[in-house]
């Protein structure tokens, strides 16, 4: 496993919550353009990995070379997942937001907030947590 | 104006779940299993070729996603290696849910402690740190 450094994804998750709370701030016309560019940063991440977004550069480029090394590199591939559950909420708000449907975006986006922040905060991924539940209610796994 | 309280109650929920999450973290408590067969027999039978500790064992269920599982992992085969009669055994949740179901695992990593006779006696959710895992063998329950 090549390892990242786990500040990267706490710091897109930190700019994360500010887009986020600037949603919840703006009118509407606004909200949708910002929650757009959300949905198309969390695009990048499942895509690319969380590392290659456009705020995982800037982590690279700009803040991790002021800061000492990691203790420790971590996987990828959650924060990645996080991503994905991010962009669902994301496109849940953005489709809230075009429809006129004002209120159900901003509660979309006020999860996708507690999720945001608790990860920049406290490195607490809720799509990586859901996983396990998401796995029991699946009922069994294919390879029995 | 109804966005700002979203955002309010997203921050303060966020707050109250960070501090739950403090609280419980690798908190080993104690948990009992029901008359019957004893955890480690459930284990085994579900894992054959799992080993059992001589003076405990800790059993340790992962999954994909979950970057604390492989913090835990490090502490958990870092005190087996140095504990004499401690065994580890990590478990896939993904590959075992009728095992993660029998026995209530709801996240993961998920620490449980067996004691020689292979009872639960503790169990921790979240990534515990070697002291509070060390402290748990010693609890007077384990060590008996």
């Amino acid at each position: 496993m090549t390892g990242i450094d786990p500040r990267g994804p706490r710091f897109t998750a930190a700019v994360t919550t500010a887009v986020l709370a600037a949603v919840l701030v703006s009118p509407p016309a606004v909200a949708t353009v910002l929650v757009a560019l959300q949905a198309a940063l969390f695009a990048s991440g499942v895509a690319l990995g969380v590392q290659r977004t456009p705020t995982g550069l800037a982590f690279r480029t700009l803040i991790r070379p002021r800061l000492a090394p990691p203790a420790e590199l971590e996987d990828p591939q959650p924060p990645r997942f996080a991503q994905a559950v991010g962009l669902v909420f994301a496109l849940v708000a953005l489709m809230g937001y075009l429809t006129g449907a004002v209120l159900v975006a901003q509660i979309a986006v006020g999860f996708a907030l507690v999720a945001a922040v608790l990860n920049a905060a406290i490195g607490f991924c809720l799509g990586c947590e859901m996983y396990l539940l998401l796995l029991r209610v699946r009922g069994r796994a294919p390879t029995g | 104006m109804t966005g700002i309280v979203i955002l309010a109650v997203a921050l303060l929920v966020a707050a109250v779940f960070a501090a739950y999450r403090a609280h419980v973290d690798g908190r080993f408590t104690p948990d009992h299993e029901p008359a019957g067969t004893t955890t480690w027999d459930t284990v085994a039978t579900a894992v054959p070729g799992a080993a059992r500790g001589s003076r405990a064992t800790l059993v340790q269920f992962s999954s994909a996603f979950c970057a604390p599982c492989r913090t835990t992992r490090v502490v958990l085969a870092d005190v087996a290696t140095k504990e004499a009669g401690v065994n580890h055994v990590e478990i896939d949740a993904e590959q075992h849910l009728e095992l993660v179901r029998s026995l209530h695992v709801r996240r993961t990593p998920t620490t449980l402690v067996l004691d020689a006779a292979g009872h639960e006696v503790l169990r921790a959710a979240g990534a515990p740190r070697r002291e509070q895992v060390l402290a748990a063998l010693s609890a007077e329950a384990v060590a008996r």
